[in-house]
């Protein structure tokens, strides 16, 4: 019986188009454009102006709080204008665009492709390095990695878990670096583990991606205190409360962190990220991005630098399609709808995805027939139903009651609604109002 | 004997439930000024909230208990109603002047072109939770009418050749409740004026010119013209937006005819006799070079 | 590409589960009981049903269009669906007119006062039947016999339900031991070769429907299993005490509405609790209930009364049995 989390879950269809085509590097953009702001907290502080000449790895924004993360130049190049762009977020944002010349990097990055399996630093040095190459989570989060890495005072870290899930639909980007760069992703997980002083670790990989389960279980004999634990195939199985459930069966209370319950949880491009930057010294400026979409000609797995407009993404892999109605960065249960396609790439763009002019409608919203089903598939155990009738009815305080914070927005609910309701619209709404409310009370 | 037995029990239970019902009514009697009460009956009772208070009756209270009442203001009733309340209190009340809603936004489906289409929940919050809406400018009007929804008195309404909300000013009582809903604080209440006229900058865009002009037609550019023109100062350039303050302004409508882009607006004016309007390929030129201008004038 | 991109929340993707596959898979696990009704009473099946399903949706489509005057909603089938139901729930000879008041009254005040599909706190078809059973209570409980029977015995017009006959027979000081040998063999109840309303005769045919849902994911087993379990448990205690006065379980199960009730009225999603703990306590409820009306109360037949009680408890149960947040401990 393989592992899963016990509560709710849905089946969307895998739709993995790109599962067996290999890691492309996309071909240097003529001009990049890198917003400041691509993780959870604060935006970084500038370091760069009109005119200078950067070079690939060098740092153009510095981290503007704990919780914050640096930026790099993905390119080299001259910085031709601070403007504000429109990115993923929907909104513009402040951001640093370079004209592309050359591809000349800073002098300290390893750029040969041998594997460095030693660990020589000590666990601050590690985690100075990693918060210094600015790497943020890579499963979609963008939570600076630094942070999750420093343990507060009077806890303890017990267990590492890896995700590996990659539950969300069409994606494969995290399937193919596992298969591809095995090796690095386990001596980053190494990393990690030394980081936090913690001597076993998890491999959660779900069973749709066999050949990635065997090559890890291949693999990690040569390294002590890694397990890899396939799982059933489920979504939300990526979340990182449902991960931690499903691999160590702890499950993390209402409002509390997973290192309450001794848990760290990374994804394995961060792991390799990692890797790059202690053995490489090569800080976070490219990643994996999955293209993809029914109508998509030639769906890909590239290694794009950070800052890339999706446009480009969209031609190495065939164009856009007539038909598009809507472009999507991330997958398609929780990722965001793109405004144009001259959206840079960022460090959470995890994969480009096109849906024809007929799935990008939503349907008729009817009455909703009280079913349960997403009283049934909600992993938290709340009541989608009944949250959104008290956003309508403003019943703030209420919601509250209710745990609508803890809502995940893994958007079940709504994709199993018969009614097609729009649910996590409106809880959604519900968390950012009552989220305000709260930090009035503080006040 | 038995219709007796029945007569007596019956009435022998209505006693005592009558009693028990007394005496609860005496045990749970709540003292209440009937003044309260009176006032109540004054104030208009939409309960619209715009006083802030929950409800006329949380109003009527409110004026009650408070020793002076001149911060309190029944939008809907205006100074009619306050009148009357006063003499119910015996207090003093000023006269204040009439407000209404004002929409700050003109770009309609021709000056502000839409640049993606919104398919979720039909609600401007929402809308505005997810991204800048379906034009380029990130603080306008997404018509979607959340205050539509918001206004009790269906005094607002949206325009549906131009997607743009309008103001009904006779139904209109500046309650506040539009102003509250919209995501974007595109609604402000202003001086609804002498003879209801009213002159007012209807744009909320904070862009640089060349920015905001790229986005909508009709956008404020911040140029500054206005601003030197008036000569009683009312209007203040902060973040490439023109305000005009509504206390300070003699509607002599200078501004609005150097207004490059037409953002500012004037509301139930006879109409001008004849002026000639500059040719367009002309205006678009003297605002590329107000843009020039400002942006120069930025950098240094 | 020259045309606008959509823009929407995510998530992006929609389940295959729409109200109207809900409902027409209702109506395809109605289809083995239909066809046992229309086997054994021939054309006058065919006849209440047709008339039933559509009252039923002419009512609802009137009322959609000029009452309320919203979008018509009468093709997601839910309006045929309780016109089949209300159509179950009566005997064959039923007259055309009060088959139409029935309908009127389950689509006009059982659903469309409450403002339609979802909203209606009770079940229609069950508003409709228990309206016509306590009006026209003679007319509600002459069953006719099977045309099998007629065949056989032409002079038998009508017959009691077993039902009938254990209520009259308890009442008149009669033991259950000796009227169990009036009634039809239970492998005869089972097939639905014994009288009663159109669609509750035959069991088997009933279960076949269940599983199909059940297969589906139309339903969940919460509540049939646990009103029937409940039901049989009850009985079984009741005719352990006493099994002169008291009937045993299998013949509860078997005789009346208990079947069709169990697997879909009761189940019908609008009218029953949302998470799983309620679902078992709505069972249990209408279980026992059931049980005691039928050897207590004045009505031989209790399981519409005991569903429709247990509606009413509905958001009582909703508020009450929230399902176990994540990391929440017991």
């Amino acid at each position: 019986m393989l592992k899963t989390f016990s509560k709710g879950g849905v089946h969307p269809a895998a739709n993995k188009l790109s599962a067996d085509k290999a890691i492309e590097i996309l071909p240097l953009p003529k001009t990049v454009t890198i917003p400041i702001s691509q993780h959870i907290g604060a935006p970084a502080k500038l370091l760069v102006k009109k005119g200078d000449k950067v070079k690939v790895g060098q740092k153009i924004a510095e981290s503007g709080g704990f919780v914050s993360a640096n930026i790099h130049s993905s390119v080299s190049g001259t910085v031709s204008k601070i403007d504000k762009i429109f990115d993923a977020s929907g909104y513009k944002k402040p951001c640093v665009i370079i004209n592309v010349e050359g591809d000349e990097w800073e002098e300290n990055i390893d750029k040969s492709k041998d594997l460095k399996k030693d660990i020589s630093l000590s666990a601050e040095e590690i985690l100075k390095k990693v918060s210094e190459a600015g790497i943020v989570g890579l499963g979609g989060a963008t939570f600076p990695s630094h942070v999750k890495l420093s343990i507060p005072k009077g806890k303890k870290a017990e267990v590492l878990i890896l995700n590996g899930v990659e539950c969300e639909p069409y994606l494969t980007a995290d399937h193919r670096l596992m298969l591809e760069k095995t090796d690095e992703i386990l001596v980053g997980i190494k990393i990690l583990m030394k980081a936090l002083n913690v001597d076993k670790a998890f491999i959660g990989i779900e069973n749709n991606k066999p050949d990635a389960i065997n090559r890890f279980n291949k693999f990690v004999e040569n390294y002590d205190g890694i397990q890899v634990v396939p799982l059933k195939m489920k979504y939300p199985q990526g979340g990182e409360k449902q991960l931690i459930k499903a691999v160590a069966k702890r499950e993390v209370p209402s409002g509390a962190l997973p290192i309450d319950v001794g848990a760290v949880v990374h994804n394995v491009g961060t792991a390799f990220a990692v890797y790059e930057a202690i053995q490489k010294n090569k800080p976070l400026f490219e990643r994996v991005v999955t293209v993809t979409g029914k109508s998509v000609k030639n769906p890909l797995n590239l290694l794009v630098r950070v800052g890339t407009p999706t446009i480009n993404l969209i031609e190495a892999a065939g164009g856009i399609p007539e038909n598009t109605g809507k472009i999507v960065s991330g997958g398609p249960m929780m990722g965001k709808a793109l405004v144009n396609t001259d959206v840079p790439i960022t460090k959470g763009s995890s994969g480009v995805l096109l849906f024809e002019e007929k799935e990008s409608k939503r349907q008729d919203v009817q009455n909703c027939i009280r079913c349960g089903k997403c009283v049934s598939v909600c992993p938290m155990g709340l009541e989608p139903y009944l949250l959104m009738n008290m956003v309508e009815s403003k019943m703030w305080e209420e919601l509250e009651k209710n745990n609508v914070l803890d809502c995940i927005e893994c958007g079940s609910c709504m994709f199993t609604c018969p009614s097609q309701r729009p649910l996590l619209d409106y809880i959604r709404l519900g968390k950012s109002t009552v989220t305000k409310i709260k930090r009035s009370r503080k006040k | 004997m038995t219709i007796l037995v029945t007569i007596i029990t019956l009435v022998s239970i209505g006693v005592i439930a009558a009693v028990i019902l007394f005496l609860v009514a005496q045990k749970f009697k709540v003292f209440e000024n009937p003044k309260i009460d009176e006032v109540e009956e004054a104030l208009p009772g939409a309960n619209c909230g715009g006083c802030g208070f929950p409800g006329c009756r949380g109003m009527a209270e409110a004026l009650v208990n408070a020793d002076d009442i001149s911060t309190l203001f029944c939008t809907v009733g205006g100074n009619e109603t306050m009148a009357e309340v006063a003499k119910i209190l015996g207090k003093e009340v000023t006269a204040k002047d009439p407000m209404v809603a004002v929409v700050r936004c003109n770009g309609n489906f021709e000056k502000r072109k839409r640049t993606n289409q919104y398919d979720g929940s039909a609600t401007c919050v929402m809308a505005a939770n997810l991204y800048s809406g379906d034009t380029a400018c990130e603080y306008g009007c997404l018509g979607l009418g959340d205050c539509v929804k918001a206004c009790n008195f269906d005094a607002i309404k949206i325009d549906k050749t131009t997607g743009l909300p309008v103001v009904n000013q006779d139904n209109c009582v500046a309650c506040g409740a539009c102003v509250e809903a919209c995501p974007r604080n595109i609604i402000e209440l202003r001086k609804k004026g002498p003879k209801d006229r009213r002159v007012f900058v209807s744009c909320v865009n904070k862009d640089k010119g060349a920015l905001a002009m790229k986005a909508c037609k009709s956008a404020c550019i911040g140029c500054g013209k206005c601003a030197k023109v008036c000569p009683f100062g009312a209007i203040t350039i902060e973040n490439n937006l023109a305000y005009i303050d509504f206390e300070k302004c003699k509607l002599c409508r200078k501004c609005v005819a150097v207004c490059p882009t037409g953002a500012i607006h004037e509301v139930n004016f006879p109409a001008k006799k004849a002026v000639a309007k500059p040719e367009k390929k002309k205006q678009t030129e003297e605002i590329k070079e107000e843009i020039n201008k400002t942006s120069e004038n930025k950098l240094n | 590409m020259n045309k606008l991109i959509t823009i929407s929340q995510s998530p992006h993707v929609e389940g295959d589960f729409t109200v109207k596959k809900i409902m027409y898979s209702v109506l395809i696990a109605l289809v083995p009981a239909l066809a046992v009704s229309i086997y054994y009473f021939g054309f006058d099946a065919v006849r209440v049903i047709l008339i039933a399903v559509a009252a039923s949706v002419f009512f609802e489509y009137i009322i959609q269009k000029f009452l309320i005057k919203g979008k018509t909603t009468v093709t997601d089938g839910s309006a045929i669906i309780t016109g089949v139901l209300l159509a179950f729930n009566v005997p064959s000879n039923l007259p055309i007119w009060m088959i139409i008041l029935g309908a009127l009254i389950a689509i006009g005040v059982g659903k469309m006062t409450f403002g339609g599909l979802g909203k209606n706190p009770f079940n229609p078809a069950l508003v409709g039947r228990v309206f016509l059973l306590i009006s026209f209570p003679v007319d509600m409980t002459t069953w006719p016999s099977n045309r099998f029977a007629l065949a056989i015995n032409p002079d038998a017009v009508t017959g009691a339900t077993p039902l009938a006959i254990l209520k009259e027979g308890v009442k008149n000081g009669e033991k259950v031991t000796d009227l169990l040998s009036q009634i039809p063999p239970y492998l005869d109840m089972f097939f639905g070769n014994v009288g009663g309303s159109l669609g509750e005769i035959s069991a088997f045919a009933l279960i076949i429907g269940l599983l199909y849902m059940l297969m589906k994911k139309v339903i969940s087993w919460h509540i049939p299993l646990t009103m029937l379990g409940t039901i049989f448990v009850f009985s079984e205690i009741l005719h352990f005490a006493n099994p002169e006065r008291f009937a045993d379980p299998v013949f509860h199960l078997l005789t009346g509405g208990v079947m069709l009730g169990a697997i879909f009225m009761a189940t019908d999603m609008v009218t029953s609790p949302m998470s799983k703990k309620g679902m078992i306590i709505f069972g249990v409820g209408i279980g026992v209930l059931t049980i005691i009306i039928r050897n207590f109360g004045a009505y031989p037949e209790g399981v519409s009364f005991a569903i429709l009680i247990m509606n009413m408890f509905v958001p009582l149960i909703n508020k009450y049995c929230k399902p176990k947040l994540f990391g929440e401990k017991v």
